[in-house]
């Protein structure tokens, strides 16, 4: 099959023939009557499941099923940021894993993803910002994660645009700032672990929704109705983010998940003009820029559930006057695409990745707000849950069981962000 | 295939308060689906039964009855169905009555 490597030599050997032979980067199978095992959702964090069960766990006779096309759910809807600065141990532990894969994941899959570690700055407002966010600092240093608090003054050093005069509403008090955070490139990530997945023998095939989930008389799962016909598997991996209840539905599982639409923003393209990403809970704004020159917007959740994959306009009106506060030089500037993606939120904000009471059923979800961070770490440790029926030391925790033992990882309360 | 029905909403839902009439979103709190009732002999429960009780939602893409309380307006809680992918509204219909 053979994937046709990038590199240096490869891009001047193709500008001399006009890049005129640059081949298909994954092939698109008709589906197979029976796999090993089948991951439901090409977003992301499916397709780095089927590369780390194909890579290091040898399962090669596997497929992705992507309702739509891959990486057009969340994955290409996010605005990409990239941080490990979560309160709780086990949260600590599972987003700074994903982090370290991060930092090697464009070597790992020879596809630029372009992360680049450009500092998240977590602006504080009042004093129960800045006591809470100090109270991050400290517990992310005692997990080894990198975070350090700064005055005013120096975040506006670490961010020049960064207004930190007493006239605003909400003034900026002091920031929490993750060096070793920063942003990569959306698509690129699908893309690249697409191609790798690919590579390796996966099946990736697109236009392909499951339609209902078969169970034998011993209740495992035994196999799944497509759009493009029946496949008999006998392990599932449902990674479908905001669908997952209903997915999951089809195998007779109630979740503890609800999917809201979250809203964000791009304006046009100008020259660079903001070194890092900024993020603010209390006025409830996110902001980078892409290396298009694009401002990278992230606004609220809509109230209720839906999957409209659109989102009220007062929603991220709101995020735009906070955007014009924080950052008064962009306020003249032109939004030019707005969109809503579904996120699949738990009760106490923390994801699952986990087996389920059905054999051969497993589930990774509730990733919430912020599912792309998690993106490579999800991958690995989902695909070690898949390929070893057991959970991996790292995820363990983030079971669904948690709703019924009462052993929430509640960063709702935890508060990264206030949604 | 033509996903998009035929009345698309636009910027803000417009919701039908069964006390006050129409009025628009923002006077409006979500509060969750409808129906779910406390169980009357909590101590007697599973913790099964307790976790769902507490967590599981039913959380449907399609037709789904919610509870809505107008809080900038009577302030009262009532019930709606509304299509979660179309964000229609079928109806709303106060605490107490039938569903329509």
């Amino acid at each position: 099959m053979g994937m046709q490597r990038f590199s240096g030599f490869a891009l001047a050997r193709q500008t001399l023939s006009g890049h005129a032979g640059w081949g298909r980067q994954w092939r698109s199978p008709e589906p197979k009557a029976a796999y090993d095992a089948v991951i439901i959702g090409g977003g992301g964090h499916g397709l780095a499941t089927a590369f780390h069960l194909a890579r290091d766990h040898g399962l090669r006779n596997i497929a992705v099923l992507e309702k739509a096309w891959v990486g057009g759910g969340n994955t290409g809807r996010n605005t990409t940021i990239i941080r490990s600065n979560y309160l709780f141990d086990a949260s600590a532990r599972l987003y700074d894993h994903a982090v370290k894969l991060w930092e090697e994941l464009s070597q790992t899959l020879n596809y630029n993803v372009m992360f680049s570690q450009r500092g998240v700055l977590m602006l504080a407002h009042n004093v129960h910002d800045v006591q809470s966010f100090k109270r991050h600092v400290h517990a992310n240093r005692l997990n080894g994660v990198d975070n350090e608090w700064l005055s005013a003054e120096e975040a506006q050093e670490f961010c020049p645009p960064l207004r930190i005069d007493g006239g605003m509403r909400y003034p900026v008090l002091g920031a929490a700032l993750q060096r070793r955070a920063g942003t990569a490139r959306h698509d690129a990530v699908a893309w690249g672990y697409a191609r790798a997945a690919d590579a390796l023998g996966v099946d990736i095939i697109e236009n392909c929704a499951v339609t209902g989930i078969v169970r034998n008389t011993q209740g495992a799962v035994e196999a799944m109705e497509t759009t493009r016909g029946r496949i008999t598997t006998p392990k599932i991996g449902v990674v479908a983010a905001g669908n997952t209840s209903v997915v999951m539905g089809m195998a007779g599982v109630r979740m503890p998940l609800e999917s809201y639409p979250l809203q964000a923003l791009v304006s046009e393209p100008v020259k660079p003009v903001f070194p890092c990403v900024v993020m603010s809970n209390t006025i409830h704004a996110y902001i980078s820029q892409s290396d298009k020159g694009e401002l990278v917007i992230g606004a609220g959740t809509d109230a209720y559930i839906s999957y409209s994959q659109r989102g009220a306009l007062h929603i991220s009106s709101h995020t735009l006057e906070a955007i014009c506060e924080l950052f008064p030089q962009f306020r003249r500037m032109r939004m030019l695409r707005n969109w809503g993606g579904i996120v699949d939120v738990t009760p106490d904000r923390s994801p699952i990745i986990a087996k389920t009471q059905v054999q051969g059923l497993y589930v990774n979800c509730g990733w919430g707000t912020g599912g792309f961070k998690a993106t490579p770490g999800s991958g690995h440790l989902f695909a070690w849950t898949m390929a070893k029926d057991e959970p991996h030391e790292i995820n363990a925790p983030f079971t669904i069981e948690r709703f019924r033992d009462g052993r929430l990882i509640d960063e709702a309360a935890a508060a990264a962000v206030a949604h | 295939m033509k996903r998009r029905p035929p009345q698309w909403r636009t910027d803000m839902l417009l919701i039908n308060c069964p006390y006050c009439g129409p009025r628009p979103e923002l006077e409006f709190a979500y509060a969750g689906e409808a129906g779910i009732t406390r169980p009357a002999d909590a101590s007697e429960l599973d913790d099964d039964a307790w976790g769902a009780f507490l967590y599981q939602r039913s959380n449907p893409r399609g037709p789904h009855d919610e509870r809505w309380r107008h809080l900038h307006g009577c302030a009262r809680f009532f019930n709606a169905r509304r299509d979660t992918v179309t964000d229609l509204f079928a109806a709303t219909w106060k605490v107490g009555e039938a569903a329509p």
